[in-house]
């Protein structure tokens, strides 16, 4: 009973932070909705008993990606936004379509998963388990997923390094 | 199975005296800075309230409180006044999963010397010190001075960086103890190699050990990688436009921290509790206690000397360091450490 209060309530601190990231006008108020939004999402991960999944969750998304995030607000001193009009189009099709969507979304998903609902605990969670599937079970698409992070980060260097003219110039 | 009344109760009983104690120590390893630098440099430190400067902590507490309050007006202050919090809430955090002796029973009631035993407590630790950088960061945003700026701009470039080198230290010990919980780490640990030296984990993971120290001084923000706050370039960093309670309680997240990394050292290199015991059982159950305590004195007074002794990195120098020495390092280790143990199994 508690376990389900809990996960309604960071259930709905998650979507009061994910809107209050888009309305939010300053940069900054956004990037901390969205840390609010890893948060939750963590603690129902926790709630879910994914137990390592929820920590990485904050480890990663929470402590890192996000600092990150926050550090270039900073860094760029970025200002508040300026409300365009909209284009009246995307409120009179986008609201109503994004509701269909998600609805349409959520209706496969509870009729077409094949299991209706798993008790907690059922799935992996623990951090042993979670290592064995890894690096056992699915160990082809893990590394084929860490080739490609590493090609993301050579890319990164490549487009971070000043050109070679400017090189030259030292 | 205990009743979910007795349950709670114990925890809060816990927890109050945990975060007591923790309080305590923070004010206390102030005064003992003071006093260890001023010896150092040929002074003597507090020495006006209470005998040794033994009530300065206090003094200066109620300083704190008394002060004005001062918020300079061009402040963003919704961040600006949260930004303090935030920064003590990570810190008082990280003690709710940290061990500190066995488990004891009074009364019949079973209890661990610990708030809570969850077995992923070393990624919570790692997790509430990695959010404590935003206390900082936001401190210098919000502040809207070109000081407080740069210095939360070092504080979180700065933490973001050591935080790999950090992790990458821990993993080596992780391998070894097979377990995230830090009171498994510290079961593993108890024995000896050759009947003599202390099973504990400095001994194959020295390296580790060092990594972890140099990274660890770096997320504390502590000489010599103080730059968020250098005040011989930045008045006072990050904190410059704070006073009061909210300035004093930068200072006590940042203790806090000190505190927790001792804590974590003591638990993952040093063996935690584990010391030899003896006399009545009063004493045999206060033991693991002191030991534990001796070990979190002894990092506090190598962060105190490490002030007192070295200068300060050059902001270039400091990400040289951390990314093109201490990450190798720490790659390196953690691939040899995993090799020997995959031999031996």
């Amino acid at each position: 009973m508690l376990h389900l209060i809990l996960f309604l309530a960071f259930g709905v601190v998650c979507v009061a932070g994910a809107v209050n990231l888009l309305v939010q006008r300053h940069p900054i108020n956004s990037a901390l909705s969205l840390v609010v939004v890893m948060g939750s999402l963590a603690a129902e991960y926790l709630l879910l008993g994914a137990e390592f999944v929820a920590a990485v969750q904050v480890i990663v998304y929470a402590g890192a990606v996000m600092v990150l995030f926050v550090f270039v607000i900073m860094l760029l001193n970025a200002g508040e936004e300026e409300r365009t009009k909209g284009s009246r189009v995307a409120m009179i099709f986008g609201i109503p379509g994004m509701l269909v969507g998600s609805l349409l979304i959520t209706w496969v998903l509870l009729e077409h998963s094949g299991t209706q609902s798993v008790a907690v605990g059922a799935l992996p969670g623990p951090p042993k388990t979670l290592g064995w599937l890894l690096f056992h079970d699915y160990l082809l698409p893990f590394e084929v997923t860490s080739v490609l992070v590493l090609i993301a980060i050579i890319g990164a260097v490549v487009l971070a390094a000043p050109p070679e003219s400017a090189r030259r110039k030292d | 199975m205990l009743s979910i009344e007795t349950f709670v109760a114990i925890s809060l009983i816990k927890t109050v005296i945990a975060l007591f104690v923790l309080l305590t120590a923070v004010a206390y390893t102030v005064w003992l800075e003071r006093k260890v630098v001023g010896h150092m440099q040929n002074r003597w430190g507090p020495t006006r309230v209470g005998p040794f400067g033994l009530l300065q902590p206090l003094a200066d507490g109620v300083k704190f409180m008394f002060k004005e309050d001062l918020i300079p007006p061009h402040v963003y202050k919704p961040l600006y006044i949260a930004a303090p919090m935030l920064a003590v809430v990570f810190a008082l955090t990280s003690i709710a999963v940290i061990p500190v002796g066995n488990s004891i029973s009074i009364g019949g009631i079973q209890t661990s010397l610990q708030i809570t035993d969850v077995n992923i407590g070393l990624l919570i630790i790692l997790g509430v010190t990695s959010l404590g950088v935003y206390g900082v960061a936001l401190a210098g945003w919000s502040s809207n001075s070109k000081y407080s700026l740069l210095g939360g701009l070092r504080a979180s470039a700065q933490m973001v960086s050591y935080e790999i080198a950090l992790g990458l230290s821990l993993v080596g010990v992780l391998i070894l103890s097979g377990s995230f919980s830090l009171r498994e780490i510290v079961d593993a640990q108890s024995g000896t190699y050759l009947g003599f030296i202390p099973r504990w984990n400095i001994f194959p993971q020295f390296i580790a050990f060092f990594i972890y120290l140099m990274a660890a001084y770096a997320e504390t923000n502590r000489i010599p990688f103080d730059l968020p706050e250098a005040e011989t370039e930045l008045v006072a960093g990050y904190h410059t436009e704070y006073s009061a309670m909210k300035f004093a309680m930068f200072f006590m997240a940042e203790y806090a921290n000190m505190i927790t990394v001792a804590c974590v050292a003591s638990l993952l290199f040093l063996g935690g509790w584990h010391g030899p015991l003896f006399g009545p059982p009063l004493l045999q159950a206060l033991l693991p206690l002191f030991w534990f305590g001796l070990r979190i004195f002894g990092f506090l007074f190598v962060y105190i000397w490490i002030r007192g002794t070295l200068p300060r990195f050059r902001y270039d120098q400091l990400m040289a360091f951390g990314w093109k020495f201490l990450l190798p390092l720490a790659i390196a280790n953690l691939v040899v450490t995993a090799f020997v143990v995959a031999i031996r199994s």
